[in-house]
């Protein structure tokens, strides 16, 4: 058991001002554990969705954002459309990925925010996902050359991953989506 | 009736199927699709869990596109459905955020199983069946995305969901009682972490056997990827197929389950194969 003390007024002001923003009211969470118990994903991780949520009611954003729980999550939202108190807890995780993305922190899991990285330089090239292009991409970025080869290969076989990427007109207006000229975070 | 219609990147690659079974019935519905112009990915899974400003903006230039159309949008893919709802939300909630002076088109946004379980297609499908599909005991699997957040997905009974038991009752199969029919199957975590799709996949498969289902349908193209790929890692022999309910639909509006359409399946689709042998045999007894 985790016995560090973790006081709320330690907590980060920036982060919980930015929960604000947002309309995620972790301080309202009484620790029931319907989005715990709900989880399915819940076996592998080292923070449990009720922790990460009083985490983040205290602020405590380094070790949320050093956690494996905010890269494993699915975002299959069980635990929001279940919670009485009405926390969004998926969107807390969204921002809590994005976070620790713009701070450069080493995720605990590095794999999946690769896989994401690949998926959206895809759609920020073609407009499109790519479906070949981007497991080609993973596979040389995340170094699991091996992983998944038969299935890959058997799909392919079957004609579901089309050779050629499907390219759109408006590729120039996706670019500029991604950008980085968000008003989001730069407020 | 006219619709327009967002195929989304999934069905035009691993789901292409999905994409014809979709506009073969539509067509057969007497429904006309216009395709949403020059559409872009909706950014999935992956563009919202990290950035939520792009998240937002890539399935909004869709919405915008749509304007030209104007016209009711339908979606069979439940990662698109969600996303397009979530940024149709939020534009019309503050357009000003989002840089637009305003925004309140009259279009929907309608999920495919939501859309052919109404009473008027309904009677569409059960006019134009030429082949029932008795015998066959389906587990329903909806998985997460057309359902929740219910917030954003406006998903009437996002728990005990009947859309697809409704469907596939109206041409003849058994849906059975089970345990995992909103259960996330991972498909978002597949490729970086399989040893969890595995497992969760695992879990759902044995509940639907439990229920004495010989397959499953479903309305998303990346469950149906991922329950038929990970099933088959787990466990070769024992692996249901993964129908898509507008494959059912197709054949048994048409009467025929064609071997193009077989070979697409990583799981042998024999189940439904051996009802239309059967009618072949019947035919030239």
């Amino acid at each position: 058991m985790n016995t560090d003390f973790i006081s709320p007024e330690e907590g980060n002001r920036k982060f919980l001002t930015k929960l604000e923003d947002m309309d995620i009211n972790a301080k309202a969470c009484f620790q029931c554990g319907r989005c715990s118990s709900g989880c399915p994903v819940s076996d592998f991780f080292d923070l449990s969705v009720m922790e990460v949520v009083r985490l983040a009611s205290y602020g405590a954003e380094d070790r949320l954002l050093n956690s494996s729980t905010i890269w494993l999550c699915a975002a299959c939202e069980t635990c929001a459309s279940r919670c009485p108190n009405d926390i969004e807890i998926a969107a807390l995780m969204d921002v809590l990925r994005e976070l620790a993305l713009r701070k450069g922190i080493k995720p605990a899991e590095e794999r999946i925010p690769v896989f994401h990285q690949c998926f959206l330089d895809s759609i920020k090239h073609w407009g499109r996902a790519y479906e070949i292009g981007m497991i080609g991409a993973y596979k040389i970025k995340s170094r699991d050359f091996m992983g998944d080869m038969k299935l890959g290969l058997n799909m392919f076989m079957k004609g579901k991953l089309s050779m050629l990427p499907h390219s759109i007109k408006g590729k120039s207006e996706v670019q500029k989506i991604f950008s980085g000229k968000g008003k989001e975070y730069e407020r | 009736m006219r619709l327009s219609y967002y195929p989304g990147c999934s069905l035009q690659g691993t789901a292409l199927d999905y994409d014809q079974s979709v506009r073969e019935i539509c067509s057969k519905l007497d429904i006309e699709l216009v395709d949403i112009p020059d559409w872009n990915c909706c950014g999935a899974s992956s563009a919202h869990m990290t950035n939520h400003e792009v998240g937002m903006r890539l399935p909004m230039r869709n919405l915008l596109l749509n304007q030209q159309n104007d016209l009711d949008i339908l979606v069979p893919c439940a990662a698109c459905y969600q996303r397009l709802k979530a940024s149709d939300k939020a534009l019309r909630e503050n357009p000003d955020f989002w840089d637009l002076e305003s925004y309140d088109p009259d279009f929907k946004i309608l999920h495919i199983s939501s859309f052919l379980a109404g009473p008027d297609i309904l009677s569409r499908i059960s006019e134009k069946v030429t082949k029932s599909l008795q015998g066959m005991a389906i587990a329903c699997y909806y998985g997460c995305l057309s359902l929740r957040h219910p917030k954003i997905t406006d998903a009437q009974d996002y728990e005990m969901p009947t859309t697809l038991e409704t469907i596939i009752s109206e041409i003849g199969a058994t849906p059975v009682k089970w345990s995992h029919r909103t259960e996330c199957c991972s498909g978002s975590l597949t490729m970086a972490r399989p040893d969890i799709a595995r497992k969760l996949v695992g879990d759902i498969s044995d509940a639907a056997k439990r229920g004495g289902a010989t397959a499953f349908v479903t309305d998303c193209p990346m469950c149906q990827a991922n329950v038929e790929s990970r099933q088959l890692d787990n466990n070769p022999e024992g692996s249901l197929p993964v129908f898509f309910a507008t494959e059912l639909i197709a054949a048994a509006l048409s009467g025929k389950y064609p071997q193009k359409q077989q070979k697409v399946h990583l799981v042998s689709p024999n189940i439904l194969t051996d009802i239309f042998k059967e009618t072949a045999r019947e035919e030239t007894a």
